[in-house]
């Protein structure tokens, strides 16, 4: 018995646990502009037809394994892939002027951000029918208005709890237990992203997430220094590998990441709090300055088809917002209750806005005390 | 010409040995740090602007208590690790300098091996080694199971951080020590162990004072990465286990403050410097003496 735990765990170490925001993040890759630069001088013409190729610039480990040869096949478009780690060097490396990328994966708040800075092309909607097969209830967002739209969505995620079945009383459906009780002492793993942190006991303490003022900030920020002696570690997108190995037994993770390990181990659980959590989505857009814009338009539309759609959750897992790519899959996804949680806590969840550079300071040092608290 | 080349005489000839080595310095190390030295004295506006406006707004914002704070606490736990690394490291050093000659090579290979390993795989191997079901706890708990053994709890301690700092960081004191060691003149160990002085107190009066200088520069090398490192703390530590390199990190990232981060990673700057300009005048002061 204690011989196959063992192997279990050794496969839990072999395999790689890092998301496609931690490996590369870690790793400190930042120097993947070259192939791109190498690649795209050939290219200069500006026309149609065969030997066509864009630049796509977007996470690690984030597409379907032929989505960009079946793109190739269909449209004789060579899609050119560079990685980028976090938003931030997203951001970064377009700031000072589009180096020749022709599609990005922004996530929500990014899209308000870049729009703000006048880094985005507005979409040709004519030119995405398959924009149609988006679920009603992405057609419409709040952090890429007013219309033309900017982005359309490519994945969404929810914030929740990752546990452990068989070490925690019931369902641990409140953040109270991450936040405010001392029930799971010493077994508990919060993420490191500071604004997370605050908007996420907002929410507990009753409050919207959005627009959190001093006053909640400084509630919250008393509320974790309190609840330090219980916490085990702020984890660096790393949760998931932690709740697996049985360092921890509630982290506070993405249901995407906590659903791949699911897979593997039957004892593990998410939930979303019946206070509400946080919505992500990462999304497709045209920077400024693409140049290639009539044949981003078309990839755009070919990952929005259902049956590219279907190929790409396939391999990444993720939750989709692509209502005709969910119908093409098995029961096991579209019933899954880690990538497409119901109930309360869903119904209280909200999209984050993109509050400014000042506030997202602030929250930084909050959790800067809270950590040296 | 028989003396060598004088460059007085040969100045084409310095400047080309020169040229290469001092532009790359000049493009690749002093122009960036000049950069982040003048982000220091930098306003964020907008977005993703930065403006150089000269303001001492980040120094002052970087002695406030709280970053202070963290600054002496990750300056006292650099100096645990630097000191472990020099109990580890010395008796290393000490019997590498008194190995035969051909097994010397590979010693210190072996200390230099770890070096071939990306440093994120080295901090994910102890990660395995440490966490509460990994490998030093299943095997304890496979040889005391029988008398109920309770898993250690390593990981995600300031105990694991000090064992990573300490791991990462031993080969940069083992290295100098080991430099200054080998140089010793053994007579002078053999003239106290004749005169009926112990090993121990032969080391202790004899070796230690004669490899000072060595010592003095692997504390100087193991203390300042050290008090950079922010990778440890991140994955090992736990949930006080901040130090100033990560909320550095942190700037640069996730909180998008360029011109206080690099207020904060030019205040460890300016104490490396006065570190080496202290150790360079007590330097000056022994060879006066």
């Amino acid at each position: 018995m204690a011989e196959l735990e063992g192997a279990a765990h050794w496969k839990g170490l072999s395999q790689s646990r890092l998301s496609r925001r931690g490996l590369l993040a870690s790793l400190g890759v930042a120097a993947v502009g070259f192939t791109l630069q190498a690649c795209g001088q050939g290219s200069g013409g500006k026309g149609g037809g065969a030997g066509d190729k864009i630049n796509f610039y977007t996470w690690d480990t984030y597409i379907g394994e032929t989505t960009l040869a079946d793109f190739e096949a269909a449209n004789g478009i060579k899609v050119q892939t560079s990685y980028f780690a976090t938003n931030d060097e997203l951001f970064a490396k377009l700031k000072a002027g589009n180096p020749g990328y022709d599609v990005i994966v922004p996530s929500n708040e990014f899209v308000t951000r870049m729009r703000l800075a006048d880094m985005l092309e507005p979409l040709d909607m004519a030119k995405l029918p398959n924009f149609k097969n988006i679920a009603p209830e992405f057609k419409e967002a709040d952090y890429d208005a007013p219309p033309p739209r900017h982005s359309v969505p490519y994945t969404w995620l929810v914030i929740g709890i990752g546990y452990r079945k068989s070490r925690v009383n019931g369902t641990p459906d409140s953040w109270k237990w991450l936040f405010d009780s001392d029930l799971y002492k010493g077994r508990i793993a919060l993420t490191s992203e500071a604004a997370d942190l605050i908007r996420l006991g907002a929410k507990y303490l009753g409050k919207s997430l959005n627009n959190v003022d001093a006053d909640t900030a400084k509630a919250v920020e008393d509320m974790l220094i309190r609840q330090k002696p219980n916490i085990k570690a702020f984890h660096e997108d790393n949760g998931q590998d932690m709740l697996l190995a049985g360092d921890v037994d509630l982290v506070l993770e993405t249901n995407g990441d906590i659903a791949q390990i699911a897979v593997e181990d039957p004892d593990i659980g998410f939930v979303v709090p019946k206070e509400g959590s946080l919505l992500n989505a990462d999304t497709l857009c045209i920077p400024k300055g693409a140049p290639r814009p009539e044949q981003a338009h078309k990839f755009i539309n070919f990952l929005l088809d259902a049956e590219a759609g279907k190929h790409i959750i396939e391999t990444i897992l993720y939750p989709t917002p692509n209502a005709a790519a969910k119908l093409l899959m098995p029961e096991s996804y579209r019933a899954n209750p880690i990538i497409f949680p119901g109930g309360q806590g869903m119904d209280a969840s909200e999209w984050g806005k993109f509050e400014g550079p000042e506030q997202a300071r602030a929250f930084e040092e909050a959790i800067t005390r809270v950590r040296a608290a | 010409m028989d003396q060598g080349v004088d460059w007085r005489r040969n100045k084409a000839g310095f400047l080309a040995v020169l040229t290469p080595p001092l532009g790359w310095l000049l493009l690749f190390f002093i122009v960036p740090m000049a950069v982040v030295w003048a982000y220091s004295f930098g306003t964020n506006e907008g977005i993703a602007d930065i403006r150089i406006s000269g303001t001492f707004a980040n120094y002052a914002r970087a002695i406030e208590p709280l970053y202070l704070g963290i600054l002496a606490k990750s300056l006292a736990f650099a100096a645990l690790a630097t000191l472990v690394c020099l109990v580890v490291g010395f008796p290393v050093a000490l019997a590498i300098s008194f190995a035969p000659a051909n097994l010397k090579t590979w010693l210190l290979i072996g200390v230099m091996l770890p070096f071939w390993t990306n440093l994120l795989i080295r901090t994910y191997a102890l990660i395995a080694l440490l966490r509460d079901e990994g490998i030093i706890n299943n095997a304890l708990g496979f040889a005391f199971g029988w008398a109920g053994f309770e898993p250690l709890r390593m990981m995600n301690t300031n105990f694991a951080v000090l064992v990573g700092l300490v791991y990462v960081h031993l080969p940069f004191m083992v290295l100098p020590l080991y430099a200054a060691l080998d140089r010793l003149d053994r007579s002078l160990l053999e003239a106290s162990l004749d005169l009926g002085a112990g090993h121990i107190r032969t080391i202790f009066a004899i070796v230690l004072p004669l490899a000072a200088p060595g010592i003095a520069s692997g504390l100087l090398l193991t203390f300042i990465p050290v008090l950079g490192s922010y990778l440890a703390p991140d994955l090992l530590g736990g949930a006080d286990s901040q130090m100033i390199a990560n909320v550095i990190e942190r700037q640069f990232k996730r909180a998008n403050d360029w011109p206080f981060g690099a207020a904060l990673a030019f205040m460890l700057m300016y104490l490396t410097f006065i570190g080496i300009a202290l150790q360079s005048l007590a330097r000056r002061k022994r060879e006066r003496e």
